[in-house]
């Protein structure tokens, strides 16, 4: 039986496809993957923050029983890491340890007892050496090397220039500069790391299980440090609890977890603790930020000067991407004529640090929006007035050579100077209650992917079969952000099809196209776009099979909804499922594949690292922060948020909210509390009481705005939604914080702590003030 | 040491001889395969691993199997009633209080218990009552929206 389904367009809220498994518990995370014939994986890590290894010997942990496989950094030569040209990490240390906790070697035993007691039988002996922890300490004079191919513990240094900006600062009335640090954070997703590696030792084929936003690269990093041959490899990707960007990157665990299948010839499930997933780390790395800007007495920008260093921890990672993206995207949000950046990525005896949401910008427009808010305010222009001196107008290029194609922001500062009574209310609060606020971006997919291969950036399939069902397939990755249902609403919105038809199978390497993942915000931008394509065409075998059945010329053919009929014709209408088996009729099960390729014009300039912050269309925020802060014990607290982002077009407003609504908390959680700490290397804040996210308690209300630009190679003029409004809140409210009590913080995070000693050394600057 | 315990898990009566020393969430997912409830942390920070106990929101991931005999144990799979989803789960769904969908098993069952004694709870009983379970992806606006909304569906 078949019936005529409801329609769903895109555009209108529509609830999660894979919500039911979320609510009812149904959905299975790798960890929830069955486990009854399972070894279980435990990971060796070192005591040490630098150090060379001297001895390490598995005899007695071998000669346990229990014991299926021991691995070390002798079984992978191979070097690893998400940037092709800066691989040098190893899955397991080989011969250096450069950080507390870096994995040594691995085990896998019949349980977890066996192999925890396996591990103590390990024998490591390391001789320490020098360690770097701070940016100060690994750029000074005699600083030991972490790597010796790398002078001055520099991984990679940007020195660029755009425009004139000697001139532009000759131009302007006020010069101001400023030096700010933002603590590094962590990702903290819900679900700790796990993986699941199945090897089949009479076939050489690994099957394998993860966490990962980008299976893709999980599969070329398996192939490489295995030396196994990638149509060898399945990689599926099962329901995932948040990334952040913490699982872009191929993790150590990951390759281990592999390895140790191989080794013990069966099935492996590696459950790694929240410590050791703060210890596996990637996130935004501790940054420091001297920033210059020249202002016209109107509030013209002139000119910037942006100096960057960022410590990066032990390994490369994902390090020159995202000192480039600190620079790249000074650009992009203002009409900024003249820009000078250097950039200083620097090894430290930390963790990796790699990409986490807002990447490499977040800090830096931290920076930015508060000096910007403070140089207004000496010249007497209001926060809003000085951004809207300074927009773009889209279609535009920036000075460093990105292209603006769609731009909202002068909506999105409509929008919340409206909603928050900006005006009205700005300087009548209470005392210790302010408002501040900030403008923020971010890219739709990075233009150029990393991994280069002149491939499509997307692929997307569809199935038409004579049950009448479509589905489609993809590598995008849902992480929780809606990505599958975004596919779904694409399809039902071009097919004019009813939401219940369409399944979607995402994330198997053997059944779904390869994608280049969930990061960098791109999968709405290229995977939609990838799907419109695909559904255009299937739509046009079913509009050329109506036609020839109603005896009609194809253009003819109208389509609305699940109906089919020749235009202006009440009489002959074609049900979906009698269109269906009449294409069905001519060779049997339909497929169509839809590509989506970024334009050349997007992928950014011709100088050094000039595709970093390239993209096709970036998002704007703009949002208001009411905070109070309490004068004896520091302790702030969010009122009330106002954001609007533009984000072209809301293929479902019910996600972009949730979107917006995520990252502007997020950015809470970076502005009010979030840090890890080390001593002497040892993390300290690696668990979820020490890493203070925000709770529910301490969260305020978000209102939410959607600004839609229609940008003009969007899919139904989409951008990105989830990364623009995070860099916003940081800035907003400390310029709130300014606005409440007349303290200009130049840190992050705001703690009561920290709050505390701004107010006592403000108070003795009245006092002394006073006195003279 | 193994101990015999008796307890019911969803409607359902279990007997079974377990290790003196285990906590009722590996009883649930490995023993019981109720994958539901989730480990997020490592010991009682995150409340991914929220059950009811006799009614009452627990955490499973510090709470001993042995301390539960004769009780009875609810989880996010003992919620929906003949496969139709609670009015929480329901309102979930339809609000997006899930977006990863980590945390909400036990943030559903965390706003059970408070269903159960507060039929109409304001914003702060609904803060206090979520106060210890995290959540990464919401900043909890849609979680409280959802609480609420299953709150009035069920009035």
């Amino acid at each position: 039986m078949t019936k005529n389904m409801a329609i769903q367009r895109a555009g209108q809220p529509v609830p999660l496809v894979d919500g039911i498994e979320k609510v009812t518990g149904k959905a299975s995370y790798t960890a929830d993957l069955l486990t009854a014939d399972c070894l279980t994986g435990r990971i060796l890590r070192s005591p040490s923050s630098h150090g060379r290894i001297v001895r390490l010997d598995t005899t007695k942990a071998e000669a346990l029983e229990g014991v299926a496989g021991i691995v070390t950094g002798a079984d992978c030569p191979h070097t690893y890491g998400v940037i092709p040209i800066a691989m040098n990490e190893y899955p397991m240390a080989r011969d250096k340890v450069r950080y507390r906790g870096e994995p040594v070697a691995a085990v896998a035993a019949c349980d977890a007892a066996t192999a925890e007691r396996a591990l103590e039988l390990i024998e490591l002996e390391i001789e320490e050496l020098p360690a770097c922890y701070t940016i100060k300490q690994a750029r000074g004079k005699d600083a030991f090397l972490l790597h010796e191919d790398k002078p001055g513990n520099i991984e990679r240094q940007v020195n660029n220039e755009f425009g004139n900006p000697a001139a532009g600062f000759e131009k302007a009335d006020l010069v101001r500069e400023e030096t700010f640090s933002c603590a590094e954070i962590n990702h903290a997703q819900m679900e700790p790391h796990a993986a699941l590696a199945e090897y089949d030792v009479e076939r050489d084929r690994l099957v394998f299980h993860s966490v990962t936003q980008v299976p893709f690269y999980v599969h070329l990093t398996l192939a490489r440090c295995l030396e196994m041959d990638t149509s060898a490899i399945q990689v599926i990707k099962p329901f995932v609890g948040g990334g952040f960007g913490a699982r872009t990157e191929t993790l150590n665990f990951e390759i281990i977890t592999a390895l140790l299948a191989r080794a013990a010839g069966g099935k492996v499930m590696m459950h790694l603790t929240r410590e050791e997933s703060f210890i596996t780390h990637r996130g935004r790395p501790e940054t420091e930020i001297s920033l210059k800007i020249g202002l016209t007495k109107q509030g013209l920008i002139t000119a910037v000067d942006c100096e960057v260093s960022q410590r990066g921890g032990a390994y490369a990672g994902y390090g020159l991407v995202t000192i480039l993206y600190a620079g790249a995207l000074l650009h992009g949000l203002y009409d900024i004529p003249a820009v000078k950046y250097a950039g200083y990525r620097v090894y430290s005896n930390q963790p990796p640090c790699g990409a986490m949401r807002g990447h490499g910008t977040v800090d830096v427009r931290h920076a930015f929006e508060c000096l910007l808010d403070r140089m207004a305010n000496e010249l007497g222009i209001d926060p809003f007035a000085v951004r809207r001196a300074n927009l773009l107008s889209a279609p535009t290029r920036t000075a460093n050579d990105l292209l603006v194609n769609s731009y909202g922001l002068a909506q999105c500062l409509e929008k919340v100077e409206a909603a928050s009574k900006w005006h009205e209310r700005r300087g009548k609060l209470e005392p210790g209650r302010g408002l501040g606020m900030a403008c923020s971006h971010y890219v739709s997919g990075a233009a150029k992917p990393v991994h280069w291969t002149g491939e499509p950036h997307a692929v997307v399939t569809l199935k038409l079969d004579f049950d009448g069902s479509i589905t489609a397939f993809t590598g995008a990755s849902d992480i929780g952000q809606g990505s599958s249902t975004m596919v779904a609403l694409a399809v039902a919105e071009v097919m004019g099809v009813g939401l219940d038809r369409i399944r979607i199978v995402a994330n198997d390497s053997v059944v779904t196209p390869k994608d280049n993942g969930s990061y960098s915000s791109r999968v709405t931008f290229m995977v939609g776009n990838a799907t419109i394509q695909a559904a255009e065409r299937l739509r046009e075998l079913l509009i050329n099979a109506a036609a020839a059945k109603l005896d009609a010329k194809p253009d003819h053919v109208e389509c609305t909804g699940e109906t089919f009929m020749v235009r202006g014709s009440e009489q002959s209408v074609l049900s979906f499922a009698e269109v269906a088996e009449a294409a069905l009729a001519v060779d049997g099960t339909l497929t169509v594949k839809g590509t989506f390729t970024c334009p050349p014009e997007a992928q950014g300039g011709k100088h050094r690292g000039g595709a970093v912050g390239s993209t096709m269309g970036f998002s704007y925020a703009a949002q208001v922060v009411e905070a109070s802060v309490d004068a004896d014990t520091g302790l702030i607290t969010v009122e009330k948020v106002w954001a609007a982002l533009d984000c072209g077009f809301a293929i479902n407003p019910l996600a972009v909210e949730g979107q917006i609504e995520g990252s502007v908390w997020m950015g809470m959680g970076q502005a009010l509390g979030e840090e890890t700490r080390f001593a002497e290397g040892l993390p300290v804040h690696a668990n979820l009481l020490g890493y203070r996210v925000p709770t529910i308690v301490e969260s305020p209300d978000i209102e939410v705005h959607i600004v839609e630009s229609i940008d003009p190679l969007g899919p139904f003029g989409a951008k990105e939604a989830g990364e623009g409004a995070l860099s916003g809140f940081p800035p907003a409210l400390a310029n709130a914080v300014a606005d409440a009590i007349g303290i200009q913080a130049n840190f992050l995070p705001l703690t009561p702590d920290r709050m505390v000693d701004e107010l006592i050394k403000a108070r003795r600057a009245a006092k002394r003030k006073e006195v003279s | 040491m193994k101990q015999i315990v008796s307890l019911k898990v969803n409607d359902t009566h279990y007997q079974d001889a377990v290790d003196d020393n285990m906590l009722l969430i590996d009883y649930l997912r490995n023993t019981r395969n109720l994958t539901g409830a989730k480990k997020g942390c490592d010991g009682g920070e995150c409340g991914a691993c929220t059950v009811l106990i006799d009614g009452l929101p627990r955490l499973s991931c510090i709470t001993l199997l042995a301390t539960c005999e004769n009780t009875e144990v609810e989880t996010i799979e003992g919620m929906a009633k003949n496969g139709r989803l609670s009015a929480l789960q329901r309102a979930f769904h339809e609000n997006l209080g899930t977006q990863c969908g980590f945390c909400t098993p036990g943030m559903i069952i965390a706003a059970e218990g408070l269903l159960r004694t507060t039929a109409n709870p304001d914003d702060d009983q609904i803060k206090t009552a979520l106060g210890g379970n995290l959540c990464r992806c919401t900043g909890y606006v849609k979680i409280i929206k959802s609480v609420n909304a299953a709150a009035k569906a069920l009035s």
